[in-house]
């Protein structure tokens, strides 16, 4: 147990992607001030994504994900401190400087003139009967991830609860260690979150093609076990599924209890403008901790939970920090990985009123482009990357791509990027 | 062990030791080469680990499958005849000293 209080110029809360990145892009700028990053996992920060694919098919270990070396973080004079969570922030005075004291959970006392939250987000948590049964785990920590693949290779049967990307890439993952594959979605349909429902249907197919058996619309109503090992998942309609390892993937919840202590603006995660300042505008945050204006159209709110954004906020929010504030503009871009499938979208689908096939679904090479009042949204891309590249070219520039000509095949996405027309 | 050759954005050389079979992408990270992004941690889809292979490396380094292409060609700023994606160039022991420059943006 450490105690006492070290001094620390720049605060950030949560050792991970957009901490990482906070870091770095301060020093990057130049910044010199003290900076120290604190995170609750006992490990070197390191890239979640791989957990549920390369990383989860043994094709990767722990130090092959590292963000940077040790050393950069030494020669760079960021200190990491790990295994340890804040549990507690005091702000100084009014609050308006936004320099105070965080405790960790040991007793460790870190001071900051400039603070930053990193936090990230937990798993949510199954509350069923037989939910702390042995073997039934959850993937989001690199511990998770060991866990899963430690119990895969003495597993028979595998039942994934949700269908959302971390859960179908688990499936991906078991079936082609041959092992039969259940997914239990409560929805009428997979990844209903972030694609559309053709895109969900094509993801059903292609699962159920390989051989994984996909409940839609079914609710888990207990977990059974003997010897305080899961055997069996239950489901509303009284079926039981034969499990030997349960994969829990049923989304995540953003932490916001030190928010809320600093008595910051939080729903459903903590509100940031554009430039990333939450509702004490001294106070940064960036990641999956947050929710935030549209930044294709400035309204609304949005969680995105990616790499991409973990990224584009942090490097929004280092600038921030820095007096420098520069609005969040980039484009919102994310990949999946299923089997030999490489999904990859780019802008926000959400709200469109029509969307454009391009290619055939069933030839397992797609793309599906969304537009709203006739103006670009995104794009869904399986194994299509030149339209994906496309698509997020068109948005960076914000340019459109003719909803009336981009079904055709025989032109490249990418010769039909044209200027927005100019409505009179 | 091949080695990798880095020639920075700065003007300097960084000579660094490789595994067989890593990606020269995660060589420049695991080693803290500036300049070196990679935002998406080797997964062909953010095109910011953008490299220049030497022309005496390029034969030996194949040319770019189709993804690749696509983001070469659409993803980055300064696209040249050695343009790759380091995510994409695996090492092998016939690639010891391949020589890679590091662009001055990335995107």
């Amino acid at each position: 147990m450490t105690t006492g209080v070290s001094a620390a110029g720049t605060l950030i809360v949560g050792a991970n992607q957009a901490g990482v990145q906070l870091a770095v892009a301060l020093r990057e700028a130049g910044d010199s001030a003290p900076l120290t990053l604190i995170g609750a996992e006992p490990h070197h920060p390191y890239q979640r994504p791989p957990l549920s694919k390369a990383f989860l098919q043994g094709k990767l270990g722990l130090d092959a994900l590292a963000f940077r070396p040790p050393a950069f973080f030494a020669d760079n004079d960021i200190t990491i401190v790990s295994a340890e969570r804040v549990e507690s922030i005091d702000l100084d005075d009014d609050g308006h400087a936004g320099s105070g004291t965080a405790t960790t959970e040991s007793g460790r006392a870190v001071s900051f003139d400039r603070l930053a939250l990193t936090v990230g987000a937990r798993t949510r948590r199954l509350t069923l009967p037989g939910a702390d049964l042995d073997r039934v785990t959850y993937l989001r920590t690199a511990d998770d991830a060991r866990r899963v693949r430690e119990h895969l290779s003495g597993s028979e049967a595998v039942v994934v609860i949700g269908g959302g990307f971390i859960g179908l890439e688990a499936a991906a993952v078991a079936r082609a260690h041959g092992k039969a594959v259940t997914v239990v979605e409560a929805a009428d349909r997979l990844i209903a979150r972030s694609v559309s429902p053709l895109v969900s249907e094509f993801y059903r197919t292609a699962h159920l093609r390989r051989g994984v058996d996909i409940r839609l619309g079914a609710g888990v109503t207990a977990l059974h076990g003997t010897d305080g090992r899961v055997r069996a998942v239950e489901l509303t309609d009284g079926t039981r599924i034969p499990a030997d390892l349960v994969v829990v993937g049923v989304g995540i919840v953003p932490r916001t209890e030190l928010a809320e202590q600093l008595g910051l603006d939080c729903a459903g995660g903590i509100v940031v403008d554009q430039y990333a300042r939450t509702s004490n505008p001294a106070i940064v945050a960036a990641g999956d901790c947050t929710v935030m204006p549209n930044p294709l159209t400035g309204e609304g709110r949005v969680r995105l939970e990616s790499v991409q954004n973990a990224v584009s906020q942090a490097k929004v929010a280092a600038a921030t920090l820095l007096g420098r504030p520069e609005p969040y503009t980039a484009v919102p871009w994310f990949w999946s990985d299923q089997y030999e499938l490489k999904l990859q979208i780019a802008g926000l689908s959400a709200g469109y009123d029509r969307q454009v096939v391009r290619g055939d679904p069933t030839s397992e090479a797609f793309s599906v482009l969304y537009y709203r009042d006739d103006s670009l949204l995104a794009v869904d891309a399986v194994n299509a990357g030149a339209d994906y590249m496309a698509v997020r070219k068109a948005l960076t520039q914000g340019a459109t791509i003719p909803a009336d000509n981009a079904g055709n095949t025989t032109v490249a996405l990418r010769n039909l990027i044209a200027p927005k027309s100019v409505r009179v | 062990m091949p080695k990798v050759v880095f020639l920075t954005t700065d003007g300097s050389q960084r000579v660094v030791d490789a595994q067989v079979g890593e990606s020269v992408m995660s060589v420049a990270v695991q080693n803290g080469i500036p300049g070196i992004i990679a935002e998406c941690g080797g997964n062909c889809s953010c095109a910011t680990c953008h490299v220049y292979v030497s022309d005496e490396s390029l034969h030996a380094v194949g040319v770019p499958d189709d993804m690749e292409e696509d983001l070469l060609d659409m993803g980055v700023s300064d696209r040249r005849d050695g343009s790759r994606l380091a995510c994409q160039i695996r090492v092998t022991e016939e690639l010891d000293e391949l020589t890679v420059q590091i662009p001055t943006v990335q995107p």
